[in-house]
C-alpha cells in the first residue's frame, strides 16, 4: 500500500499515549538542545572551536521523532544538525561539548571527526561521513542486517531537504522499499540547503510524495509541532517493527540560525522571514501546550531553564578541562589493530 | 600592476568568460545569491541572471553529468563542485564519461567542460572535507588538471581552460582565496602544461603545487638565511606535466625535494620523482627526498591536523638531509 498524507492537526498527548512526564522530559531536552546551541555559537565566536553547526528551530522534529524510538536500542543515523536527536537518545551535554572541543575523551571520535558527526557505541548512534545523504544507504544496510538476523530493531535515519536531491537518497529509499526494510526516513525540511531554497532543490511541494515512487508511505507533518511529529514517527516505527517496511516522514520546519558558523544567512533570506518563523518556535509551541494542559507553570518553567543552563555550563567546564588527544596518537585508527 | 586576491582573480576571469561568450554558463551548489562556498561567484548572479549562473540541487553526479551533456549540446559549462571531496560523488561522470567521450567517439565528441573545485586542509574541517585528490584525476588520460598557486596563475590558467576543448579540472586551494598578488590589466594567458620557477636558486630544487608552493617559498627563505639557495618549481599543471622545467632545474641544482600536501603513498609527488629519475639521474648528488601529508584521514583536533600537513620546517629538514 502506498499513500501520501499531509497531517496538520495536532493530536493530544493523551491520544498518543504520552504521559505528563514524557512531555516534560521532551520539553526539557528541547530546551537543552537550544541552550547548547547558543553556547556553541559563543565558543565558536570566542575562538574556542573552529566550527559550529546547531539546530535552533529543529528541536521539535528532532526530539519528538527520537522519542518514538526504542531509544538506545533502535539504530539511529543522525545528520550534522541533529543535536536534539542525540540528546533525546541519551547523549549528554558533556559528551556534546567534548565533541565540539575535539577532546580525547569525545565518545564520538576521540577528537578525530568534525562536530556533529555523531557516534555513540552504547546508544546505537551511528556516525556518517560529511557528504550529504551518504548515511541513507548505510541505514538501509543496517536495517537489512537486523532483518536478516531476525531482530526487531528499527533504524531511523535523518537528513535535510537538500539531501533528497542526492543519488544516495533515491538509491537508499529504493533499496529499502524493494527489501521492505524496517527503516524510518526522517527528512527535516527547513526550506533551505545552505542558501538554496526548496524551489531550486525539488519541483514538488511536499517531498513526502517521493515515497510513492519507492513503494511505501510518505507523510508530511508540521515539524514544529512536537506532538504531530511524535504521532507520525510512532506509527512509522510500529509499521517497521511489524515487518511492514519503510516510511518516509517529511517534517516541515525552519532553521532559525545560520547553516553553520561558515554561513551568512542574510545573503539569501530576509530578517522578516526568520522573525515570522521565530513566532512558530517549536519550543514555544510545546510550552504553550504544557501550560494549557496545566502541566507547567512559570515557576517550573524557570526551574527547567536554570537546570538546563547549569548543565550546559558544567558540560563546557568539564570538556574544557579534559585533555586533548595525545600527539603520539595522531596516526592511530587508520588501520585496524588488535588490542 | 593591480593586485587582486586569488578569489577575485578567479571571479574576474569568470566574469570575462561570461561576457565574452554567451555559451559559457556557471552551475553549482550555492553559487547564486550566496556567491559560492568560498565566495568566488559573488555578484555574478546579479550581473548575469539565472540563465547564466545556476544554483543547483545537491547532486554532484548530475552537476557534472549535466555539464557533460550541456557541453555536448554546444554550450561551455563551468561547474563548481564545492570541494574536491564531493567530486567523488561525481567521479564516475568525470572519469568514465568526461575523460573518455572524445576517445570513445573516435574523436567526434568534444566535452569543453571546466570543473572548478577546491582541495586541501588546514581549516579544521575534518576527514571528508580536507583531502587533496587532484593527483587522482591527473592519472586519468583525457582530463587536464591545473592547480594555480597565485592570482596571476589562477587568471591565466582559467583563461586557457576556457579555450580548451578537453575537460579541465581546475583545482583551487581553500587557504589561498585571500592571498593577494599582481594581475596585469593587459590580457595574458598561462598555458596549461607549463610549470613556473617561483624562486631561482642554485643549491636544491623544491617542486610543489597549490598551497605547498607557498610552504616551499617560506622554507626557501629560511634556508637562504643559512646560505642554501633553493629553486622553487611550481607545477601549475599536473596534467600535462611539464617535465622539462622540473628536470632543467634539477640538472642545475643536482638535488631535489618534492613536496605535496596530500598522502605520500601513490601521491602525485611519486610521478615527479619518477620523471627526475628518468631524466636527471646522472645529475643527482643525493637521493630525491619527498615531503607529504601524514597517511591519516585529516583529524579535526587542531594540533593533530597541524601535525598532518607539511610545514616549512619539514621542507627545510628534507633539504638539509640532502646538502
Ligand atoms: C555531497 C555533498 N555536497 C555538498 C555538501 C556541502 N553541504 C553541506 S550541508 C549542505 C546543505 C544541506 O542541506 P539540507 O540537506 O537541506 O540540510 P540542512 O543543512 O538544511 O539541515 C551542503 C550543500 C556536502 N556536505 N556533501
Amino acid at each position: 500500500m502506498t499513500t501520501t498524507e499531509r497531517r496538520l492537526r495536532t493530536p493530544t498527548h493523551e491520544a498518543l499515549g504520552l504521559t505528563a512526564d514524557d512531555l516534560l522530559s521532551m520539553y526539557t531536552v528541547m530546551r537543552l538542545a537550544r541552550a547548547l546551541a547558543e553556547r556553541m555559537w559563543l565558543l565558536q565566536r570566542g575562538g574556542k572551536t573552529p566550527f559550529a553547526v546547531t539546530a535552533e528551530g529543529h528541536e521539535g522534529v528532532q526530539v519528538a521523532s527520537a522519542w518514538a524510538l526504542d531509544r538506545g536500542r533502535d539504530m539511529v543515523l543522525p545528520y550534522y544538525r541533529d543535536l536534539g536527536v542525540v540528546l533525546a537518545v541519551g547523549m549528554s551535554a558533556k559528551e556534546v561539548m567534548l565533541n565540539a572541543l575535539g577532546r580525547a575523551a569525545d565518545p564520538n571520535s576521540g577528537g578525530r571527526q568534525l562536530p556533529g558527526h555523531w557516534f555513540h557505541a552504547e546508544l546505537n548512534i551511528v556516525s556518517g561521513s560529511s557528504p550529504v545523504a551518504t548515511q541513507i544507504p548505510h541505514a538501509a544496510g543496517i536495517a537489512l542486517a537486523s532483518k536478516l538476523r531476525g531482530e526487531e530493531t528499527v533504524t531511523a535515519v535523518y537528513f535535510g531537504d537538500g539531501a533528497t536531491s542526492a543519488g544516495d537518497f533515491h538509491e537508499g529509499l529504493n533499496f529499502a522499499g524493494v527489501h521492505r526494510l524496517p527503516v524510518v526516513f526522517i527528512c527535516e525540511n527547513n526550506g533551505y540547503a545552505i542558501s538554496v531554497p526548496s524551489s531550486k532543490q525539488a519541483a514538488v511541494e511536499d517531498l513526502a510524495v517521493r515515497a510513492a515512487g519507492y513503494g511505501f508511505p510518505g507523510v508530511t507533518v508540521d515539524g514544529n509541532d512536537a506532538l504531530a511529529v511524535y504521532g507520525a514517527t510512532r506509527e512509522a516505527v510500529e509499521r517497521a517493527r511489524a515487518g511492514e517496511g519503510p516510511t518516509f516522514i517529511e517534517a516541515k520546519t525552519y532553521r532559525l540560525a545560520p547553516h553553520t558558523s561558515a554561513d551568512d544567512d542574510r545573503l539569501y533570506r530576509s530578517p522578516e522571514e526568520v522573525e515570522a518563523w521565530r513566532r512558530r518556535d517549536p519550543i514555544e509551541r510545546l510550552r504553550a501546550y504544557l501550560i494549557e494542559w496545566d502541566l507547567l507553570d512559570k515557576r517550573k518553567d524557570e526551574a527547567i531553564g536554570a537546570t538546563v543552563v547549569e548543565e550546559v555550563e558544567e558540560a563546557v567546564r568539564l570538556a574544557e578541562a579534559s585533555p586533548e588527544p595525545e600527539p603520539e596518537s595522531a596516526l592511530q585508527h587508520v588501520f585496524y589493530e588488535k588490542g | 600592476m593591480p593586485e587582486l586576491t586569488y578569489r577575485e582573480a578567479i571571479r574576474e576571469t569568470l566574469r570575462e568568460a561570461l561576457n565574452n561568450d554567451n555559451r559559457v554558463f556557471l552551475m553549482g551548489e550555492d553559487i547564486g545569491a550566496y556567491g559560492g562556498a568560498y565566495g568566488v561567484t559573488q555578484g555574478l548572479l546579479a550581473e548575469f541572471g539565472e540563465q547564466r549562473v545556476k544554483d543547483s540541487p545537491i547532486a554532484e553526479s548530475v552537476l557534472v553529468g549535466a555539464g557533460i551533456g550541456a557541453a555536448m549540446g554546444g554550450l561551455r559549462p563551468i561547474v563548481e563542485l564545492m570541494t574536491i571531496n564531493f567530486s567523488l560523488l561525481a567521479s564516475d561522470q568525470i572519469v568514465n564519461a568526461a575523460a573518455k567521450m572524445l576517445f570513445m567517439s573516435g574523436g567526434q565528441i568534444t566535452v569543453p567542460l571546466i570543473i572548478r573545485t577546491v582541495s586541501g586542509g588546514g581549516n579544521q574541517l575534518g576527514a571528508s572535507h580536507s583531502q587533496c585528490l587532484e593527483g587522482w584525476y591527473a592519472q586519468v588520460p583525457g582530463l587536464k588538471v591545473v592547480s594555480p598557486s597565485t592570482p596571476y596563475d589562477a587568471c591565466g590558467l582559467l583563461r586557457s581552460a576556457v579555450a580548451e576543448e578537453t575537460p579541465v579540472m581546475f583545482v583551487e586551494h581553500s587557504l589561498l582565496y585571500n592571498f593577494r598578488g599582481p594581475v596585469p590589466d593587459e590580457y595574458y594567458t598561462v598555458p596549461i602544461g607549463e610549470a613556473d620557477v617561483k624562486r631561482v636558486g642554485s643549491d636544491v630544487t623544491i617542486v610543489a603545487h597549490l598551497r605547498m608552493v607557498h610552504v616551499a617559498l617560506q622554507a626557501a627563505e629560511e634556508l637562504a638565511e643559512e646560505g642554501i639557495e633553493a629553486e622553487v618549481v611550481d607545477l601549475r599543471s599536473l596534467r600535462p606535466l611539464d617535465t622539462d622545467t622540473i628536470n632543467e632545474s634539477v640538472m642545475k641544482t643536482n638535488r631535489a625535494v618534492v613536496v605535496e600536501e596530500g598522502w605520500k603513498t601513490g601521491g602525485f609527488g611519486a610521478e615527479v620523482v619518477s620523471s627526475i629519475m628518468e631524466h636527471s639521474f646522472d645529475y643527482l648528488d643525493a637521493p630525491v627526498a619527498r615531503v607529504a601529508g601524514q597517511e591519516v584521514p585529516m583529524p579535526y583536533n587542531r594540533d593533530l591536523e597541524q601535525a598532518a600537513i607539511p610545514r616549512p620546517g619539514d621542507v627545510v629538514a628534507a633539504v638539509k638531509s640532502l646538502v
